[in-house]
């Protein structure tokens, strides 16, 4: 069997969206930390200082267009999935069948399409302007010149829609998570019950964490937690 | 005992077969008595169809007690009807209420194509198996019966793994149409056990290929087929399915 054939199967692409998931999973955590650094309460110095890190050095660069190779390969597939998934059943029930399962494990490409929305917003608020359009510069001492993005943070989280927004956003990151976190361990082939325990708790645990230090962001800075 | 008697509309799918399409038709049946097995009231129905110069409705059934795996139809919205663990065949009247309306459809999956009515065509299943869901031995003399160790755990798992009755409900409950519950069943019973070690890593490429080639879904972990599944076969399964593909496919030529 040849790896295309392996992973264009139907539990092929399955093993794609998991492979994909697990290592989005693991960059939320990095996103998340570094961003915390708002909370230092010293006018953005120290999240400044992060942003030149992953900006700037060639390991988080590298890593970055693996990032994007990843999400876009999450979304690709995902979508294709779903369409592929839903062409299996040309004539629908009259009455569905809900209770069997979460709505949110249901309307993974409903929440995954919030996300890709949110993405786009979002990369036009930070990493264009931070990668590629230019962003107002601060000098943090000794000539060490980095992006001001902690400003850019201030200013965006102004608008009370956008916060609307990333919040909404937030909302649906923590459902997608509810259920691809679990789901894509049994993919990988996690079947032991103590694993599955353990994962399932970690990952409702995650699902609930992240996208509220997420959203606790531009909470903060809408009302002026932060300055 | 005294039986409780009651009357229920029924709305029913109707096709004359593959090539038609079909629509619900509404019919009345009376005095229904509530001991009565679901597939019984269907017989009356039809019984009362024949003497009214009608065609009867069409649906599988083999056993009539939940072994076989032939009933199927989505009641009121559940493979199998409303209780947990059960077979259509094995669904008793005392499950609805008197005046109740029951819809009832066949199993959609365009790898379950309609025959007539409520039966479709499972076929797809056998090739699944025939692709793969045996051991190849030669018998020979009977063996000890004791002369094969195998872990308690293990034999539990097989078994109870090996309890799919191949109905299909999991295909018919599942948003992808996946027959993954189905699949896993059968690897994992085999893939557990001593007997079915030679041919375990060429067994699950080739069902899942033959899944695949059938046209059925690709699961996404949503757990329907687990909530339906009268045999209760865990989704457990599906994960073990999961790995044997992964190693299997990382370790093949
Ligand atoms: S896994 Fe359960 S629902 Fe699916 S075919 Fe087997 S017995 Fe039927
Ligand atoms: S008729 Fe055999 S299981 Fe229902």
């Amino acid at each position: 069997m040849t790896f295309k054939q392996m992973f264009t199967s139907s539990v092929g692409k399955k093993l794609v969206m998991a492979f994909t998931g697990i290592f989005l999973v693991l960059f939320l955590v990095v996103h998340a930390g570094l961003n915390a650094c708002i909370w230092a309460m010293d006018g953005g110095v120290m999240f400044n200082k992060a942003g030149h890190f992953m900006g700037s050095y060639v390991v988080p660069r590298v890593l970055e267009i693996g990032l994007f190779l990843g999400i876009f390969l999450h979304i690709i597939q995902g979508y294709m999935l779903t369409l592929e998934n839903r062409s299996k059943r040309s004539v629908g029930y009259a009455v569905s069948y809900k209770d069997g399962s979460k709505w949110y494990s249901r309307s993974m490409a409903i929440l995954g399409t919030i996300l890709l929305m949110f993405f786009i917003i979002h990369w036009k608020h930070f990493w264009i302007p931070s990668r590629i359009t230019g962003v107002e510069e601060i000098d943090l001492g000794n000539g060490f010149v980095v992006h001001n993005l902690y400003a850019v943070m201030q200013e965006t989280f102004q608008s009370l829609w956008v916060v609307i927004f990333y919040v909404i956003s937030c909302i649906s990151l923590g459902y997608h998570l509810a259920h691809g976190f679990q789901s894509a361990f049994k993919t990988i082939g996690v079947h032991n019950k103590k694993y599955h325990v353990l994962i399932s708790s970690i990952g409702y645990g995650f699902a609930i964490v992240i996208p509220l230090v997420f959203a606790l962001m531009p909470i903060s800075f809408y009302l002026h937690w932060v300055n | 005992m005294s039986q409780n008697k009651m009357n229920l509309k029924l709305k029913v799918w109707r096709q004359k077969n593959a090539q038609t399409t079909g629509a619900f038709v509404t019919y009345n049946v009376e005095g229904i008595s509530d001991e009565m097995s679901f597939l019984e009231m269907l017989d009356i129905l039809n019984e009362k169809l024949i003497t009214e110069g009608g065609e009867p409705v069409a649906f599988d059934h083999d056993c009539r007690e939940g072994i076989c795996g032939m009933c199927s139809l989505y009641i009121n919205g559940k493979p199998h009807g409303p209780w947990q663990a059960n077979t259509t065949c094995q669904l008793h009247m005392r499950a609805f209420k008197d005046g109740e309306t029951i819809v009832i459809e066949p199993w959609r999956a365009n790898s379950f194509p309609i025959v007539k009515d409520l039966t479709v065509d499972r076929s797809a299943f056998d090739r699944i198996i025939q692709a793969g869901g045996y051991i190849s031995v030669n018998t020979g003399n009977a063996v000890d019966g004791n002369s094969l160790p195998i872990e308690k755990q293990n034999a539990d798992d097989a078994f109870a793994a090996a309890m799919c009755i191949g109905c299909g409900a999991c295909v018919a409950a599942c948003k992808n149409s996946s027959a993954m519950l189905f699949l896993s069943a059968k690897v994992s019973h085999l893939a557990l056990l001593p007997q079915g070690a030679p041919e375990r890593k060429t067994r699950v490429l080739s069902m899942v290929a033959q899944m695949d080639k059938e046209g059925f879904g690709s699961c996404t972990n949503t757990g329907a087929c687990e909530a339906t599944c009268p045999k209760e076969i865990s989704i457990a399964n599906i994960a073990r399915l999961n790995s044997e593909y992964l190693s299997a496919g990382l370790t093949s030529e």
